[in-house]
């Protein structure tokens, strides 16, 4: 089972009657995969769980980002909770199949259309189409994310004039695509919000800026430059804005401590909020 | 005196003591005056370097709407370049939510902008809530006082808006009566949720507690006094020269400026255009309340004000149909699994869980008992994914970025606050303009200081 991104399909089909040639595992299976430290970054490798609907629809593809151990936030040893050896997987969903429904088949063709009016191939762009929770967001390959952009804004059909910003999200285990840039678009023409998602590794953390197509973009991308350390290639002054200029790190990471200290009350000591115990 | 007279003179100008040298100037340009036209010679002198001074606003300076840092170039009293310098309120809301549980994000977030507590708390549970996919099951009665508690903080919001900004220009009765006015509405709050600011009142799932005794009440004599109260601020101000002058044509931004720097709220309904996300993308059901967007078509700070001023009698119109939809009913989800166990009560000892609530899980049920514990110190799990949720605060697009990885906390907050993004646009209303205009155009796009930074 691959993530499906094939754009094809845009076509009447109705839900209900849908071919479906794979058959959905059973909720909340997984299909083994290469764990977190595996080499492989093929994203085909992946381990891929498909949870079916009440209704028989298929939910979006979910993608296993990481996984978690144990209860309470204890790691090491003097795990006497026995939960020391549960497994949880970290799935995040990651990939819808055409037809996607409503409007977005009709967003996601006039894209289709106006990426190949400029020579580019739907795959060699998007690598994902992904409606969840009646959001669409498409997986955009970094290096077409300014072309992208541009389509998305100045298409008559599209005109993504608005853009309220990018937002990092860091997930350290997401191996090869751990540092995720994530842009939200309004339509104010037709009334409309699309989610585009960058992907960037930790090792190459470089994202194309899209100041010169959205300059609205140029606080929050330094803010995410602070935060994250993606680094917005082509944006006219890449420097920190919330943390002073020569702090060290980037506050938001995963692996950034939340830093704190104990608090001591009647005695007892409360120790900061990062070193609770903790059930997520 | 001539030129024939001077050099006819030349030897007895050389023994006079006080007179004028005849030695070169060593330094600087030499400009020589004689008789002409006053804007000319000024013309002629072109741009001088030494005239350019780079001067610090802030981050501690009264008309900055807190710590905010304007770094300003000036060539006289004219703003030649103007570059924002923030971070100074810097408090790691987003990264703190990060460590706390879904319900406890609400006490930090309501705190991030601290003129409109409300609208942080409400924008965080509604994307929660679609996080969770129970939108629709939130009950009418909490989503009726989340409507009336956002209204009335919208008041409250432009009223200090409206009070910093005449307090600025030098208006400091304005500022009294903004101040007295928001007191009013802050005195409903404090009698609904128990504090005037950081109330962390509208939960996941509902509210933290239903209307106390006596609270509609207090909101329908707010209405009979606060429209006398606004239209007093009229008076002073709709028509008064010295507001006006400071104003007009003052911080303009029009519609392609306001877009391409996504500029929200009222400075981008100076525009005329009537975007709210109230009426265009309704949440809350404000699509079946009654009220008009108001817009202008100055693009300046006195359209700014003007709006303010209307959509201030627009929220008391909200918060009137608000009162006649209040029928008795839960505040919070019927879910068990979500829903917060106990209701505040007043008790002895102060606001604290109810004691009906206390006896029931302490003598009659272990099972409520480890339900209650379960969920105020684990949590509720909400199901991997990410929402976007965007709600139209008094300053603009107030935006959530929720990401969860199906734990009990949020794997990441983020806020889009229109403040930050309204900021950037300081520059492109302030380049060119006087000095003194940079406090009249900051002041219009009504930043405020703890959203910025978060």
């Amino acid at each position: 089972m691959t993530i499906d991104g094939s754009h094809g399909q845009v076509d009447g089909t109705t839900d209900a009657g849908r071919p479906d040639d794979d058959v959905p595992a059973p909720p909340g299976v997984v299909t083994p995969g290469p764990g977190p430290e595996g080499e492989s970054p093929a994203r085909e490798d992946r381990a891929i769980v498909t949870v079916p609907g009440d209704d028989g629809r298929v939910e979006p593809i979910a993608e296993v980002v990481g996984t978690k151990t144990g209860m309470f936030g204890i790691d090491g040893t003097g795990d006497t909770s026995g939960y020391g050896g549960l497994v949880r997987t970290i799935a995040m969903p990651r990939a819808t199949r055409a037809p996607y429904g409503g409007w977005f088949d009709a967003t996601a063709e006039s894209l289709g259309n106006a990426l190949a009016a400029g020579g580019i191939a739907w795959d060699d762009a998007i690598e994902s189409v992904l409606v969840d929770r009646g959001e669409l967001t498409f997986f955009v390959r970094r290096h077409a994310l300014l072309d992208v952009c541009r389509r998305l804004r100045d298409e008559a059909e599209l005109r993504y004039e608005f853009c309220a910003g990018v937002s990092g999200v860091h997930f350290p285990q997401d191996s090869g695509r751990e540092l995720h840039a994530v842009y939200h678009l309004l339509s104010i023409t037709h009334n409309r919000r699309i989610r585009l998602v960058a992907t960037c590794p930790d090792a190459d953390p470089h994202v194309p800026s899209v100041v010169s197509v959205y300059p609205t973009n140029d606080w929050h991308e330094r803010e995410t430059f602070d935060f994250f350390g993606i680094v917005f290639d082509g944006h006219p002054a890449l420097t920190r804005i919330q943390m002073p200029d020569d702090w060290p790190g980037h506050p938001q990471r995963k692996d950034y401590p939340l830093g704190g200290i104990p608090v001591e009350y009647k005695g007892a000591s409360i120790p900061p909020p990062d070193q609770r115990r903790a059930y997520s | 005196m001539s030129t024939d007279e001077r050099s006819s003179q030349g030897p007895h100008r050389r023994a006079d003591p006080y007179a004028a040298t005849d030695s070169e100037p060593t330094e600087g340009t030499v400009f020589t005056a004689t008789g002409q036209d006053w804007d000319d010679i000024v013309r002629s002198i072109g741009p001088a370097p030494e005239e350019r001074i780079v001067v610090n606003m802030g981050p501690q300076h009264p008309s900055t709407h807190g710590v905010l840092r304007l770094i300003l170039e000036l060539e006289g009293e004219t703003v030649t370049e103007l570059r924002c310098g923030i971070g100074y309120l810097h408090t790691g809301i987003e990264k703190n939510m990060e460590f706390r549980t879904w319900t406890q994000g609400v006490t930090f977030c309501t705190r991030m902008d601290y003129l409109s507590p409300f609208y942080n708390e409400a924008a965080y549970c509604l994307a929660v809530e679609r996080l969770l996919g129970v939108t629709d099951e939130i009950p009418d009665r909490a989503t009726v006082i989340r409507v009336l508690l956002m209204e009335l903080n919208r008041i409250s919001s432009h009223l200090v808006a409206l009070a910093t900004a005449g307090m600025e220009l030098g208006a400091l009765t304005v500022m009294t009566f903004g101040f007295r006015e928001r007191e009013l509405v802050l005195d409903v709050f404090e009698m609904i949720t128990g504090l005037r600011m950081n109330h962390a009142f509208i939960r996941p799932g509902g509210l933290a507690q239903d209307l106390p005794p006596g609270a509609v009440e207090k909101v329908r004599d707010l209405l009979d006094l606060m429209p006398k109260r606004l239209r007093d601020i009229r008076l002073l101000l709709d028509d008064n020269p010295i507001f006006r002058l400071r104003t007009e044509g003052i911080g303009y931004l029009d519609l392609a400026a306001c877009m391409s720097l996504g500029v929200s709220g009222p400075p981008l309904r100076s525009t005329g255009l009537p975007w709210d996300l109230r009426k265009s993308q309704p949440y809350c059901g404000y699509e079946t309340y009654e009220f008009a967007v108001q817009t202008q078509t100055t693009c300046d700070a006195y359209g700014r004000y003007l709006i303010r001023m209307a959509e201030m009698e627009e929220s008391l119109k909200i918060v009137e149909q608000c009162l006649d939809r209040l029928v008795p009913g839960p505040v919070m989800i019927a879910d068990r699994k979500i829903a917060w166990p106990a209701q505040l009560a007043l008790g002895g000892d102060g606001l604290g869980n109810s004691l009906d609530h206390i006896r029931h899980i302490m003598s009659e049920s272990m099972e409520a008992l480890i339900h209650h514990f379960k969920l105020v110190t684990e949590g509720f799990r909400v199901p991997s994914g990410q929402v976007y949720s965007a709600i139209e605060s008094p300053r603009g697009e107030l935006g959530v970025h929720l990401v969860s990885d199906g734990g009990t906390r949020p794997y990441r907050a983020h806020f889009r606050d229109p403040s930050f993004t309204n900021l950037q646009a300081v520059a492109a209303a302030c380049e060119g303009s006087m000095i003194s205009d940079v406090v009249a155009a900051v002041a219009s796009l009504d930043p405020v200081m703890g959203g910025v930074d978060r």
